[in-house]
């Protein structure tokens, strides 16, 4: 573990290194990075321009979700963004070279490119959840503040299971990259909304299926003091560390049974 | 004229290739159409009319976009990743002694490509979303023929903004920044994260007037029956009208920036 740990270390230093050689494009694709997602919140903001509440939830409200939620993900989209592109080695037969170097083959694929660029995002996220902090008016409690620390982190851990197994599906299907867009990318925008305005049986399949809501929905429902839309138990809030070693276990899973499937494409 | 037919057809057929990919984009487009109906419903609940549709009118917007997301490359994408490859390599020399204008070259295959994306990414999406929601289809036949040719207008404005944006490869080497800014301007201004009627005050206007509004807000107007009679031609008007200036400007950029090449012998 130390071990694989070091490694990724070691190529994502080296992905640094070589992003920094041409500093002027790294400052431009980070504020694109970091533009790219503010619109996202520009959306949000003109439909408050229009409303004071979507689904019973304030523009403060909505901002702790987009905050917790963008948070969380930029974080998973920093550390494991790679690995969709996974099909691609997978179908040009460059994997191979991955499978004869001494590390293991995840860590080897999740800081191919790593992409520093993306702190734009969690840039952004964090100024819109420092935003809803300063806006609203929560009762703080331990209990509170901890849930609040462990989201991002819980939240990433989740976002980043997605992106793994989304990886392992592609050893099945090489051009499916996109169907893990809709869990990452559209998780993501699905977790910037209040869970009160989408079909329960929706929140219901991401509650209970892919475990997204735990990224922020069910833990922030408890901090806001917010009902539940299909009436979950408080302690559902306390969970999402679970939920994350839970999501990861199976992610590995996954992976090894994607990566001894492997056939290559031979070259 | 032969000739771009046949790179017209090879475009399509091109992309019509890769049937999964197809298919996982066409569930990505779903996933995105209910969470995003889900978000204008409640906005719908809290103001209905807003921006002069009803709900049905704004659902049946989200699903239109998710269909033309791909035809009209909101988010970029199709041949410009590939011209600014050729540019940077050098190999653009070849295409240049081509018997075949390199403008109409690109054109015809990104037509193609549009044609498969509107077939391949655009109706099932539109089928699921009519199936899940309560949508503002049109009834008479000839606003189905309406909205096609302002979808094709989009879809050529479209391409001469990107490819403006690939010829400025000849000067910067490196595309990458500039494709980052035109997909994220032309996703904000084309009215696919809301429609440009909710924009407020001068910000609406300017995003009604730049040519990015072609792309989405004008066909489904055309399609959700708001632009009849003289409207519907001032509609059309406005895409050709871009759409003749934006690729006037590509030819004027594309005859300085032949200028630049120099071909190295090898």
């Amino acid at each position: 573990m130390a071990d694989a740990l070091r490694a990724y270390g070691l190529i994502v230093a080296m992905w640094v290194r070589s992003t920094m050689a041409y500093r002027a494009s790294f400052a431009l694709t980070t504020i694109g990075n970091f533009a790219a997602t503010a619109f996202d919140f520009v959306t949000i903001l003109l439909m408050f321009s229009h409303v004071d509440a979507l689904g019973g939830y304030s523009l403060p409200e909505v901002a702790f979700l987009y905050g917790t939620t963008s948070t969380a993900f930029g974080l998973a989209d920093l550390l494991m963004g790679s690995m969709d592109r996974l099909g691609r080695r997978v179908r040009d037969g460059t994997l191979d070279t991955l499978l004869v170097r001494p590390v293991p083959v995840l860590v080897q694929v999740a800081a191919d490119r790593f992409a520093l660029r993306r702190l734009g995002r969690i840039t952004q996220g964090l100024l819109v959840l420092t935003y809803a902090l300063v806006t609203l008016d929560i009762e703080w409690t331990v209990t509170k503040a901890a849930m609040l620390a462990l989201m991002p982190l819980c939240g990433a851990a989740i976002f980043a299971s997605v992106f793994v197994a989304g990886a392992a599906f592609q050893f099945f299907a090489q051009d499916a990259a996109e169907v893990q867009s809709s869990f990452t990318y559209g998780g993501n925008t699905l977790l910037q909304y209040p869970p009160s305005i989408f079909a329960k049986d929706l929140v219901r399949g991401v509650t209970f299926v892919v475990p997204l809501a735990f990224v922020n929905w069910v833990p922030s429902l408890y901090v806001l003091g917010r009902e539940d839309p299909i009436g979950l138990p408080d302690w559902f809030a306390l969970l999402p560390p679970v939920v994350a070693a839970g999501c990861l276990g199976l992610a590995a899973l996954a992976w090894r049974a994607g990566l001894r499937s492997y056939r290559s494409t031979g070259n | 004229m032969r000739l771009y037919a046949v790179v017209a057809a090879g475009g399509f057929r091109r992309y019509a290739t890769y049937r999964v990919a197809t298919a996982a984009g066409v569930f990505t487009n779903t996933v995105f159409g209910f969470i995003l109906a889900y978000t204008y419903i409640a906005l719908w609940d809290e103001r209905p009319q807003l921006g002069g549709y009803d709900q049905s009118q704004a659902l049946t917007y989200v699903w239109l976009g998710q269909a033309l997301l791909m035809t009209c490359a909101m988010m970029g994408g199709g041949f410009e990743d590939e011209l600014i490859e050729r540019i940077r390599t050098g190999d653009i020399a070849i295409d240049l002694y081509r018997p075949a204008d390199l403008q109409l070259w690109w054109l015809a295959g990104d037509l193609g490509r549009a044609a498969f994306h509107l077939l391949g990414r655009g109706i099932v999406p539109m089928v699921l979303g009519a199936l899940a929601f309560d949508l503002a289809l049109p009834v008479s036949p000839l606003t189905w023929v309406a909205f096609l040719v302002s979808v094709a207008l989009g879809v050529v404005v479209s391409f001469a903004v990107r490819f403006l944006v690939a010829l400025s490869a000849f000067w910067l080497m490196d595309g990458t920044g500039v494709m980052q800014m035109c997909w994220l301007v032309g996703l904000f201004f084309s009215g696919m994260l809301l429609p440009l009627n909710l924009f407020p005050g001068l910000l609406g206007d300017v995003a009604r007037a730049l040519p990015w509004s072609s792309l989405l807000q004008v066909p489904a107007d055309v399609f959700l029956g708001t632009h009849t009679g003289w409207d519907l031609v001032r509609a059309y008007a406005f895409q050709g009208g871009w759409a003749l200036v934006l690729l006037a400007a590509g030819r004027a950029l594309q005859s300085v920036a032949t200028r630049r090449v120099v071909v190295q012998g090898g």
